[in-house]
């Protein structure tokens, strides 16, 4: 995508009729890459949308939390009173604001599902390239090392792992499950990598005396970076959902830190109790997370491969 | 056709023995069996400690070890001894084996339906309002928390149940003690329901997303066009020529989401209270019970392996390049 033309003026002036001075409707300013994927992007009201709300939430979270005039450790003389003005949210029995409480699982979340991301983004992604490039025993002993960690489920070993490294903190929780995460991309990465190596421009930089590194990093992976982008969004949903579910069964994030899930955890009881809104309020920051965060991998997919766009049967 | 499956499942046995080392190490990582005795107060002498950890057999090497687990599995089938007191690991298992099954099975058939079904009418009516209904449907369960939508719908059918006075759906157990023949068999069904649906759901929202998107690929291809324009009906050439080569990578997907579907079944069993694979794992970690684990990876392990290996067979069945090649 890069070697595209990126001249602000080049036009299509040339091949109009000779006759006359060139007709301006005819002219078409080339667009660069990056502006075609954005121009297409936006077309995608949905995911549009979601990039405000996952920004809103973001903000809210990181920002909004340190401006609450309630600290998530606060404990306020309320006692398991419903949503009002002075608690949004409402407040659990000991009393602690649940609106300052859901601000920060939603930031513990974020920090956990952003590391995730992007940890398992590049080990997966240069994993599958150098699979994917070398090809032969190379790419038959890692493919293989990349099943074997897909027969393990992500939630029995994050189980087993979370409950070892409890006392580290969430840094730990994030790192065992980008640990099983990264298969994933890199999957995906060597599939790309299979049919770019074989191009004739990769061809030319090798006439040209290119080291490997330097075909795989400059040639082979920017164009794979549409798939990787999308498998990233996918990747933040699933690491918001995997640590709420592990911090749910208590392998989690622990008290006193808290996240969503370690949230949804303490107020499973709740719910019977009538106390909804501690259910309800972690529960919808989750499916407002997941949900942009999905739409807008939707609209990523549809801008950067625009051939699902028709039918033609 | 036999060839290719006895070559298939020849290739999984290696795959399955590599597999139980990387779980055995994971498992010597993240469980120490010996945590509970020495924490005990007050703490249990050197003695009683060196004699638990002879039984564990924790003493040598790791390889040392492996080989003593596998050889104790495999031969004389053997789980090893737990720490937790009163449970024997096969029995354990085969119980437990069995009610998950039960759920993951029906789960998985059911969700495999539904994501057809929505996949192909989603795909053949895309951009329509029925396309936008499905897929934002689809979006919101797999943006869903599964525990979340457990715990919802288990509130809602207390609640439901409580207003109607009728208790057929059952929210809590697998199954009530003391019941034969046919009212053993409803009051099964009965507690099979809700943690069906809540398990189908969450795996049902990706595969349909997925149907939808193989389904347009094969519509948009020149043999489908060619089958209309050789004057088959619309129907014939969507089930014959359409459906089928849409449904090969969708089998890909389902195999491949087996082991989400096992860490699915133990959230849903944890809300719902049932005492299968999910309840033995979870009571398993938390006592650093060592081999009560590694049965469940290794039983685990076994499970994906042969999903992926029903997978490879299916395609076989699907597309008869593959069968030959």
């Amino acid at each position: 995508m890069h070697d595209l033309p990126t001249e602000d003026n080049q036009s299509t002036g040339n091949i109009t009729p000779s006759a006359g001075p060139v007709e301006r409707e005819f002219t078409v300013q080339a667009r660069t890459q990056f502006q075609l994927i954005f121009r297409r992007f936006l077309q995608h009201k949905l995911a549009v949308i979601s990039v405000f709300v996952l920004v809103a939430i973001v903000l809210l979270a990181f920002v909004g939390g340190a401006l609450w005039h309630y600290k998530y450790t606060d404990i306020t003389p309320d006692n398991s009173v419903p949503p009002s003005g002075t608690h949004p949210f409402g407040t659990d029995n000991l009393g602690y604001d649940e609106f300052a409480r859901v601000l920060r699982g939603t930031q513990r979340s974020l920090e956990i599902a952003f590391t995730v991301a992007i940890l398992a983004t590049v080990v997966g992604t240069i994993w599958g390239a150098i699979a994917g490039f070398y090809r032969g025993i190379v790419d038959s002993v890692m493919m293989r090392i990349v099943d074997l960690v897909l027969t393990i489920p992500i939630i029995a070993a994050g189980a087993l792992l979370g409950h070892h490294f409890q006392s580290a903190g969430w840094s730990a929780l994030a790192l065992v499950i980008a640990g099983l995460s990264w298969p994933a991309v890199s999957r995906i990465v060597r599939g790309q990598t299979l049919s770019l190596r074989e191009k004739e421009y990769v061809e030319a930089a090798r006439a040209l005396g290119a080291k490997d590194s330097r075909i795989i990093f400059r040639h082979i992976l920017p164009n794979v970076i549409g798939q990787v982008i999308v498998v990233v969004t996918i990747l933040v949903a699933l690491a918001i959902l995997t640590e709420s579910a592990l911090s749910y069964l208590g392998f989690g994030v622990q008290a006193p830190d808290t996240s969503l899930g370690t949230l949804i955890s303490a107020a499973q009881t709740a719910l019977q109790g009538g106390q909804w809104w501690l259910f309800y309020f972690p529960g919808i920051f989750i499916i407002l997370i997941c949900l942009s965060v999905n739409f807008i991998g939707d609209g990523l997919r549809d801008a950067f491969d625009p051939s699902q766009q028709r039918v033609r049967a | 056709m036999l060839a290719f499956a006895v070559r298939r499942l020849l290739v999984s046995i290696p795959v399955f023995i590599v597999s139980t080392f990387l779980v055995f190490l994971l498992v010597t990582w993240g469980a120490d069996p010996l945590a509970q005795l020495k924490a005990k107060n007050p703490p249990p002498s050197q003695a009683v400690i060196n004699a638990m950890a002879n039984t564990l057999y924790i003493n040598h090497s790791i390889p040392a070890r492996y080989g003593h687990w596998f050889s104790q599995l495999f031969f004389h089938g053997n789980w090893g001894p737990s720490i937790q007191s009163g449970i024997a690991i096969g029995q354990l298992l085969g119980t437990s084996l069995e009610l998950t099954a039960r759920l993951v099975i029906l789960a998985m058939i059911l969700a495999v339906i539904l994501a057809i079904i929505s996949g192909v009418i989603s795909a053949t009516r895309q951009y329509s309002k029925t396309d936008y209904t499905i897929t934002l449907i689809g979006f919101l369960f797999l943006s869903l928390p599964v525990f979340w939508f457990a715990i919802l719908l288990k509130q809602l059918v207390v609640n439901m149940n409580n207003s109607l006075n009728w208790y057929f759906i059952s929210t809590y157990g697998a199954n009530t003690p003391g019941l034969s023949g046919w009212s053993a068999f409803s009051d099964a069904v009965g507690h099979l329901i809700l943690p069906t649906i809540v398990l189908a759901m969450s795996s049902y929202a990706s595969w349909s997303r997925f149907q939808r998107a193989s389904m347009l690929d094969v519509l948009g291809s020149d043999y489908m066009r060619l089958a209309r324009a050789k004057g088959l009906s619309r129907t014939r050439v969507m089930v014959k020529h359409g459906l089928r080569t849409a449904l090969i990578p969708l089998t890909t997907q389902v195999a491949l989401d087996t082991a989400a579907i096992l860490g699915g079944a133990v959230l849903t069993e944890n809300v719902f209270g049932w005492q299968g694979m999910g309840t033995m794992l979870v009571t398993g970690i938390n006592a650093g019970d060592f081999n009560t684990v590694l049965a469940w990876l290794t039983v685990a392990a076994i499970i994906v392996i042969l999903f992926n290996l029903i997978a490879d067979l299916l395609y076989g069945v699907l597309d008869p390049r593959i069968r030959n090649a």
